[in-house]
């Protein structure tokens, strides 16, 4: 997902009697279902870990600005544009939700920001595949941020108080992105032909990346136990996967287009789709930086930021000037 | 041409290439905030450029729609001001070049909100609210990066010294502007030039910039008789998906 591969910094599930008291408590009131707010006691291993996970949930949000942003200004009609450029604004607006829930935990922005681009931070798969045709601004739509919506919705219950609340809001664009891409590729599928090969081959290059967002079959991965029960993870990535083809299908046929797996087929007795999984070792390869836009994804953002530190230091330059000059006014 | 159209077109068009710069920055500004921003600024732009060349389109009659006129018309069929069309370059020349617009655009859709053409009234009422907004937090960009470092401050000097000879073609009256003057429609833009000066001036002072001391305006781009080399790129880029497949809908 947006936070896929967040490795848990302890040692995996600690068992009740191994807690000290105050962490026996601690897990009490999340198993009572209360949030945790930013001043009450959490563990270390908490905190640490919603660190990485919001951290990369907040980078995924702003480098995946970048493969929808590659198509603003090619953008077909005027409507479309507008559209567009709304939907990567609203993106920009979920990382700096995601940013300030993440400060409350007491790690700036700019620390964050350094940490994703030297890499000791990570951000989703997903948005180190490149966007190739108009039809990938509907397949993103539909596929990406439906991706993301079966991770967030159930985010809006997880303990920590502002990322649960910032998940809320988030949740709420989400779903309006996934029905904007939707629409893209029903008018694609209903144009030209050339349109109509656009849609398969946005499809056919997005469903296993698509699939992938959720990270590889968690099980047995006691890490992932330790986060369930801190519930900042919420279902395994199994399920989550699972739930995201059983929706996905049924819109690939209403919109006439074929899912890139021949051995996807609806199994009556477990009443799911049988799919094949992506390929775990291409997965891993992107996130060890071997996407097709790893290099160009950071280097993007790298250029942005070093072009944009003259900005950032006058306006803290002419801020500091200003109170100064009022000060010595009074 | 009739001038109501030719007038429309200026409206839209520099609407349309500001909002289609201003539409490049977006995911890589210097920080959240202003990427945000940006973005709410470049929407604000293609939302006008929709009323304008709807409008346009309504008064030409051939059948041809805002989208046909934004994508399906080259260079020297566009009528935006010059200023508009050179490259970003920096975050600096851009808000420079917006500050520079909006002074402008604030009295002139005031004025344009009393227009004899009550649609033009309509239009300009919407846009000004926005252009107030714009101007309020480019002005005090334009301040804050003037006054902030020393490097900021060459910049800025930089980027006012280079759009400086653009902005002279705001006020550079022709016929079609008084046929709009003659009709109630517009006053001449050369009437609001005091106004916009009082705005510059006020705000490069307090952005310890220097005004240039030339008055040499370039022209060509709101009559379209020649507009700079960066236009046709601008529009190979924005135009091409409507090129490649005539009459596609997306
Ligand atoms: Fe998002
Ligand atoms: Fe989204």
């Amino acid at each position: 997902m947006y936070a896929q591969m967040v490795k848990s910094t302890g040692k995996g599930l600690v068992a009740r009697e191994d807690m000290s008291f105050e962490d026996r408590a601690f897990q009490d009131r999340i198993d009572a279902g209360e949030k945790i707010e930013p001043k009450d006691y959490m563990p270390d291993g908490y905190r640490r870990n919603l660190i990485r996970q919001i951290g990369q949930h907040a980078h995924s949000e702003i480098v995946g600005q970048l493969p929808e942003g590659n198509w603003i200004t090619r953008a077909p009609t005027l409507e479309r544009k507008a559209n567009l450029l709304a939907k990567v604004q609203d993106e920009a607006g979920h990382g700096l939700y995601l940013y300030c829930a993440a400060e409350t935990l007491g790690v700036s922005r700019d620390e964050m920001t350094e940490m994703l681009l030297d890499g000791r931070m990570k951000y989703s798969s997903i948005f180190n595949y490149p966007t190739l045709t108009w039809a990938d601004m509907g397949a993103v739509g539909w596929l990406v941020d439906g991706a993301a919506i079966m991770n967030q919705v159930p985010l809006q219950r997880t303990s920590y108080g502002p990322y649960a609340r910032a998940m809320v809001r988030i949740c709420k664009e989400e779903s309006f992105h996934q029905r904007q891409g939707f629409h893209i590729m029903m008018a694609m599928v209903n144009g030209t032909a050339d349109q109509k090969r656009m849609a398969q081959d946005a499809l056919n290059r997005f469903w296993y990346p698509a699939l992938m967002m959720f990270g590889p079959s968690d099980k047995d991965s006691v890490h992932s136990a330790q986060s369930m029960a801190w519930r900042i993870k919420m279902n395994t990535n199994d399920e989550l996967r699972q739930k995201f083809v059983d929706e996905t299908v049924p819109q690939a046929e209403y919109l006439g287009l074929t899912i890139p797996d021949d051995d996807l087929q609806w199994n009556e007795d477990t009443g799911h789709y049988d799919f094949t999984e992506p390929d775990w070792a291409e997965f891993f390869e992107v996130i060890s930086g071997n996407g097709p836009c790893n290099v160009d994804r950071l280097n993007a953002r790298q250029k942005a930021w070093d072009d944009g530190a003259w900005v950032r230091e006058a306006m803290v330059a002419h801020a500091e000037k200003k109170a100064a000059r009022k000060q010595a006014a009074e | 041409m009739q001038p109501l159209f030719e007038f429309l077109l200026r409206q839209g068009d520099n609407a349309l290439v500001l909002g289609h710069r201003t539409s490049e920055w977006c995911g890589l500004a210097p920080a959240l905030e202003e990427d945000i921003a940006l973005t709410n600024t470049a929407l604000d732009l293609i939302g006008q450029t929709q009323l304008w060349l709807g409008y346009a389109a309504e008064v030409e009659d051939t059948g041809r729609s805002a989208n046909d006129l934004a994508y399906l018309r080259d260079a020297y069929d566009f009528r935006n001001l010059l200023m508009l069309e050179v490259p970003n370059e920096d975050f600096g020349r851009t808000l420079m070049r917006q500050f520079l617009f909006d002074a402008f655009q604030v009295p002139w859709l005031t004025a344009l909100q009393t227009s004899a053409d009550p649609r033009v009234a309509e239009i300009a009422a919407k846009s000004l609210k926005e252009a107030t907004y714009h101007l309020d937090r480019s002005a005090e960009t334009v301040v804050a990066l003037g006054d902030g470092t020393a490097d900021s401050n060459a910049r800025m000097q930089a980027a006012l010294d280079y759009l400086w000879p653009y902005s002279g073609e705001l006020f550079a009256d022709d016929e079609t502007d008084s046929a709009m003057a003659d009709g109630s429609i517009a006053p001449l833009p050369s009437s609001l030039r005091p106004a916009w000066a009082t705005t510059v001036e006020d705000t490069a002072k307090a952005a310890c910039l220097k005004l240039p001391e030339s008055d040499f305006a370039h022209s060509g781009g709101r009559t379209g008789a020649r507009h700079t080399e960066h236009l046709g790129h601008m529009l190979a880029v924005m135009q091409v998906l409507q090129r490649s497949y005539p009459g596609a809908v997306w």
